[in-house]
């Protein structure tokens, strides 16, 4: 818990943390309840904030409920996590117009620079967003998109103290503490907020704020809801589960599984770490013009692995096999890690409620194997 | 290779239909500083692209010494492939690349050297066979087996006749079903492996084709004595980004467009023949 904070913001303050962003240019950014759940929006006064809100998240299901507190972060997670902020859902890769001679002309559209600050990103969302800047840049041909969006965050963490019935990432290794990649964290106690700095601008803006030293106390009572909070959790079986996967390809769950399994994709959607998108034209009607886009995709859809007339996976067991085996197995083949970040997000938001958790563990159990 | 970016303007400079489906576009970048710093290696592909229609991957089957042209052979079965065997010398198309890692031409130097392809005419390997040709020298035995459907599938007859006469080469061929003028054998390609002349254990086997066909061909290189890490194999799959973003084309922990699309059997036999990656 090295990193739990050593300054305390009074709970009256919080809106001086949102001025100090906005008088440095920051859009920012922050948790509203919309629509039924936590989403990530344009916040400029805590008046917008989820004041006491939880969300109540079982398998196939959320629910925001009221409790009556004054706490502003005691929901874990809405749908989204950054993932729509930097890989966002539709963008134009390039543009292309054909002149009068047959020559076509291609354009690099601008990349917009304003800054923004995101306010009550998880540990998970974190661990996620280091996964998709490993995919998107650290290759030999960084994502364009990418990189302007990623480039312009300010990232104000929330260290987790209450865990939701989904959440399980303490045992991916993920949370429920922030420890990398964040600028500054939060831990919200009765009276306020311990706040702890992790870069040069976050100890700039920290330095704005008009907090005191955070007593003994307060540090021991952050620590304790912080460990509360990731013994409340579920728990995957193993943080590398690549060779018990790849060792089950033709184990009867993935059959069973698949006629629960409608095959709509919301689990990718809504899963932190899911990359895949999709590129098309969308050409003009004169064919003067056109915009080459990417879009989200899924593996779940039919045409994922096509080529030439042919579909790798065109059932549902081999997309659902496909999906959970790169997650948690040949993910490690290529980021060094699992693709999972205990988020619970692909089990709340699944419609028919398939739990990865309990699809790991049936696929674990010894006498169904083989 | 820099950030991915917009595709580069070509123009078409010759067209050759070398079959009723398959034809050969030779590209030329119509920035001639882009054209001259091009280059790339045998088994590489570019995405090529079509205005308004989009982009397919195709490999690239001129040699690399030639610097003022980029010759692509496309097979005329998708929405974006069909669209290409519609345009005219002159046309404009757009280009990005080259992606991928080629064939291990130089680890293949001074050993014998099996080619195998199956199915319609196999472009990532003629590229391998011409580039072998040029420099017959560098490389002992030469083995070049191919598989056809049917004879009428068989293209490049007069390439086929001048490898067939280079030195220590060997050209066999096989069609599933022939006409009366096929004078070659008339079976599957798995039925002539016996001839193939090669030592196992001083050999680089490389090929493209029908996986299943590939399949067979590694089992019977295998019990040759072969070693898995001296069989490369060229994979297809699903393609648009060309640089390991997009994700259709993950073949287990791999990345086709970047990790490949040439691999050596050791890295796909852990799922190579199973259904469904």
């Amino acid at each position: 818990m090295e990193n739990v904070a050593d300054c305390f913001l009074a709970r009256p303050d919080l809106q001086q943390l949102f001025d100090a962003l906005l008088a440095r240019d920051y859009d920012v950014w922050g948790p509203v309840a919309r629509d039924g759940s936590i989403v990530f929006e344009s916040v400029e006064s805590v008046d917008m904030l989820p004041v006491g809100l939880i969300d109540q998240q079982d398998p196939g299901a959320y629910r925001l409920q009221e409790t009556g507190n004054e706490r502003v972060f005691d929901w874990t997670n809405g749908p989204q996590a950054l993932k729509p902020m930097v890989f966002r859902p539709e963008v134009t890769l390039w543009e292309v117009a054909r002149d009068a001679a047959g020559g076509l002309r291609f354009r690099e559209p601008a990349r917009p620079a304003q800054k923004r600050a995101v306010v009550g990103v998880r540990a998970c969302d974190l661990a996620a967003l280091y996964i998709h800047d490993r995919h998107f840049l650290q290759g030999e041909s960084p994502e364009p998109d990418y990189r302007a969006q990623r480039q312009r965050l300010f990232l104000v963490a929330v260290n987790c103290t209450r865990a939701g019935n989904q959440c399980f990432c303490a045992s991916t290794g993920d949370g429920p503490q922030a420890r990398y990649g964040y600028d500054l964290a939060l831990t919200e106690l009765e009276q306020g907020f311990l706040v702890h700095a992790h870069s040069d601008a976050g100890r700039e803006l920290l330095s704005a704020l008009p907090t005191r030293a955070a007593t003994a106390a307060e540090v021991s009572d952050a620590e304790k809801s912080v460990r509360v909070a990731a013994e409340q959790q579920r728990a995957l079986p193993s943080r590398d589960l690549r060779d018990a996967l790849l060792e089950r390809l033709d184990h009867p769950r993935w059959k069973e599984t698949a006629e629960r399994c409608l095959g709509c994709g919301n689990c990718t959607a809504v899963c932190p770490t899911c990359f895949c998108n999709q590129e098309m034209d969308q050409p003009s009607l004169d064919g003067g013009h056109s915009e080459h886009v990417r879009q989200w995709d899924s593996c779940f859809s039919p045409d994922h692995g096509y080529i030439h007339g042919l579909r790798l996976r065109e059932d549902t067991a081999g997309q659902y096999r496909q999906w959970l085996t790169h997650k948690l197995a040949t993910w490690h083949d290529q980021y060094g890690r699992s693709g999972c970040v205990g988020c619970g997000r692909c089990i709340t938001w699944c419609p028919v409620g398939i739990d990865l958790v309990e699809e790991v563990q049936a696929l674990l159990r010894e006498d169904a194997h083989g | 290779m820099a950030e991915r970016g917009a595709p580069m303007e070509a123009e078409i400079l010759d067209r050759v239909q070398e079959s009723p489906s398959l034809f050969t576009l030779r590209l030329r970048l119509t920035d001639a500083s882009l054209q001259s710093a091009y280059s790339f290696d045998p088994g590489q592909f570019n995405m090529l692209y079509l205005h308004g229609v989009g982009e397919i991957a195709i490999s690239i089957v001129s040699d690399p010494r030639e610097a003022d042209t980029i010759d692509h052979t496309i097979r005329a079965v998708g929405r974006v492939s069909k669209g290409f065997a519609a345009l005219k010398t002159g046309d404009r198309v757009g280009l990005r690349g080259p992606f991928g890692r080629g064939w291990p031409l130089q680890a293949a130097e001074q050993h014998d050297v099996v080619i195998i392809t199956g199915g319609l005419g196999c472009a990532p390997v003629v590229s391998v066979i011409n580039y072998v040709s040029q420099r017959r020298e560098r490389y002992a035995r030469l083995n070049i087996l191919q598989g056809v459907k049917h004879s009428a599938d068989f293209i490049w007859r007069e390439r086929y006749d001048r490898w067939r006469a280079l030195p220590d080469t060997r050209v066999l061929l096989a069609a599933d079903a022939g006409d009366a003028l096929w004078p070659w054998h008339i079976g599957h390609a798995t039925d002539l492996f016996g001839q193939l002349d090669f030592d196992p254990m001083n050999t680089v086997v490389m090929m493209c084709g029908p996986e299943g066909m590939m399949h067979r061909a590694v089992q019977h290189m295998r019990k040759a004595g072969v070693p898995a890490a001296d069989i490369w194999l060229s994979m297809e799959r699903n393609m648009q980004c060309g640089t390991g973003h997009c994700g259709h084309c993950q073949y287990g922990g791999m990345f086709v467009c970047k990790d490949g699309p040439v691999f050596p059997y050791d890295r796909l036999q852990s799922l190579f023949g199973r259904t469904g990656f």
